[in-house]
């Protein structure tokens, strides 16, 4: 399978990392290593950035993060109105950073900059399917 | 080929605001008062049009622009005559582009010229057409498509990190509305306290309604040749491109340069080297135009700029090292917060706004001005463009 079902709204329906979807429905949230300069990337990269070799490894992004900034959004762009109020943040992990939508099951009021954060899928209604942020 | 020193010699600009006018329209009226400024200028002398814009495709229905605009201004290019489209430093893009086409010889007189036509017939067009200025793949998929959340992202570690206060914030746009009060070509005219600023209706927190650019429709357009033919064309001061230099990066996810997103690793690198093409420094800049879409940005633009040490940004503002008797007017003509943003035209406002400065002829005048620098931020923040401006080549 394609992008088709990622995130609320989809942009890309082909690309070469079609297998972070896989890895995805799976229980997966995967990045890739270069074999060739060891370069890690998230999102994946199909291709090496830094040496343009396609000898990749793919990884699980097991270990916890910390949330480094986040921010509501009350306004959503087209496809996300229903959404909306939800919250952006980003997170940085061991060499990797990952922007991500918090977990609604993290109340407002307990989100501190600072706190441990671990990435997961998450099935969206209609079938479709993302990754976020937890309580890590 | 030639190496040559090359000059901007007239500029203009459309009435920007709301407009009841399609961007071809706007287009001419910013040719016209360029064409208005330099009366020895025969149309036919012009060899190229550089035209800057992001959304023509999108919300005015109109790509492959530069031609339809060379014919409705009555020019006919034969060097170079082609869109430009780095977002929001389109402008800035096309002038660096042009200076490198005269330098060379493959052009002798082009007009840069740049802007958008926001305001559809259908208003929130406008703003979901954002959602392409960003890493769609990955970044749009989890929500993120307008500017404001990712600029309060950047406030909020600001405040963390430096003890940037949201008075400090406001100060940036109670200076810029006073300056655009008297530009009658911008969006806004009416001044604002600090008061206002610092009750307005939230947008995303801290930023609130005058911490934000309004969406404008409207065009500018400058002119640029080479110097003897500068001297010949006007007698007005000579004004030289001394420098340039543009930093990219891509996505938030992917990419970030910063410890954090109030630190532009990527503004000090841009700086470095258009301080460096241009032989100068921080210090020599008289008059800046920097890119103000929110009040943070201006505030960590005089950090990575150079003008006062990081971190630092917000009390030089709010203690008016960035005003008319401090140590540089930044945003003499009111900025983007007064003027509005249509982005590809934004990077020429400033060229024609530093043109005017540095010929001594700005509705706000810094006197004595020789050399002057604009600013622009593209996207989330993943591009930096400057040129520098000079009395002397």
């Amino acid at each position: 399978m394609g992008f088709e079902n990622f995130g609320t709204v989809s942009f890309t329906t082909e690309a070469k990392a079609t297998d972070f979807m896989t890895y995805l429905e799976a229980g997966k949230v995967m990045a890739t290593r270069c074999k060739k300069c060891g370069a890690s990337y998230f999102p994946p990269k199909a291709d090496c950035p830094r040496c343009l070799s396609s000898d990749v490894d793919w990884f699980e992004i097991k270990g916890k993060g910390k949330l480094a900034s986040y921010t509501l959004v009350n306004y959503g762009p087209t496809g996300f109105e229903n959404d909306a109020p939800y919250i952006l943040a980003l997170g940085k992990f061991d060499g990797i950073q990952i922007f991500a939508r918090l977990s609604r099951d993290i109340e407002e009021k307990d989100i501190q900059v600072g706190m441990s954060l671990v990435v997961s899928p998450v099935k969206l209604p209609d079938n479709r399917i993302a990754y976020e942020f937890k309580k890590g | 080929m030639p190496d040559r020193n090359v000059c901007i010699i007239g500029g203009g600009m459309s009435q920007w605001g709301v407009r009841e006018a399609s961007i071809i329209d706007m287009a001419q009226e910013a040719a016209k008062e360029c064409f208005d400024e330099v009366p020895a200028l025969k149309k036919e002398d012009i060899d190229g049009l550089l035209f800057a814009s992001s959304y023509c495709g999108r919300s005015a229905f109109q790509v492959n622009i530069a031609p339809v605009i060379a014919e409705r201004i009555g020019i006919k290019p034969t060097s170079m005559c082609t869109r430009v489209d780095t977002l929001c430093a389109g402008g800035s893009a096309g002038i660096i582009l042009a200076t490198g086409l005269i330098k060379s010889g493959l052009a002798d007189v082009m007009m840069v010229a740049g802007g958008e036509k926001l305001y559809t017939p259908q208003r929130w067009e406008t703003y979901y057409s954002e959602l392409a200025s960003i890493d769609h793949d990955w970044d749009g998929a989890q929500g993120m498509g307008l500017p404001p959340p990712f600029f309060s992202m950047t406030a909020q570690e600001h405040m963390k990190h430096y003890g940037t206060t949201k008075e400090q914030l406001a100060a940036v746009s109670v200076k810029n509305r006073r300056n655009g009060s008297t530009n009658l070509k911008g969006h806004f005219h009416k001044e604002v306290t600090l008061e206002e600023v610092m009750s307005a209706r939230p947008i995303v927190p801290p930023l609130s309604l005058f911490d934000c650019t309004p969406i404008t429709d409207g065009c500018a357009a400058v002119l640029l040749t080479y110097e003897e033919k500068a001297k010949e064309l006007s007698d007005r001061p000579l004004v030289y491109i001394r420098g340039a230099a543009q930093a990219s990066l891509h996505s938030m996810s992917m990419n970030w340069p910063g410890e954090h997103l109030g630190d532009w690793v990527h503004l000090r690198t841009a700086a470095k080297r258009a301080y460096e093409t241009a032989r100068v420094g921080p210090d020599d800049i008289d008059v800046a135009e920097t890119h103000d879409c929110f009040t943070i940005s201006e505030i960590v633009e005089m950090e990575d700029l150079g003008f006062c040490k990081k971190g630092e940004g917000g009390p030089f503002v709010e203690s008016g090292q960035s005003d008319f008797g401090g140590k540089l007017p930044v945003n003499t003509d009111g900025g983007l917060l007064s003027c509005g943003h249509p982005f590809g035209a934004t990077g020429v406002r400033q060229a024609r706004e530093m043109l005017y400065q540095l010929q001594g002829r700005a509705i706000r005048q810094v006197e004595g001005a020789e050399i002057g620098l604009t600013h622009n931020l593209s996207g989330l923040n993943v591009e930096h463009t400057i040129v520098i401006y000079g009395r002397e080549p």
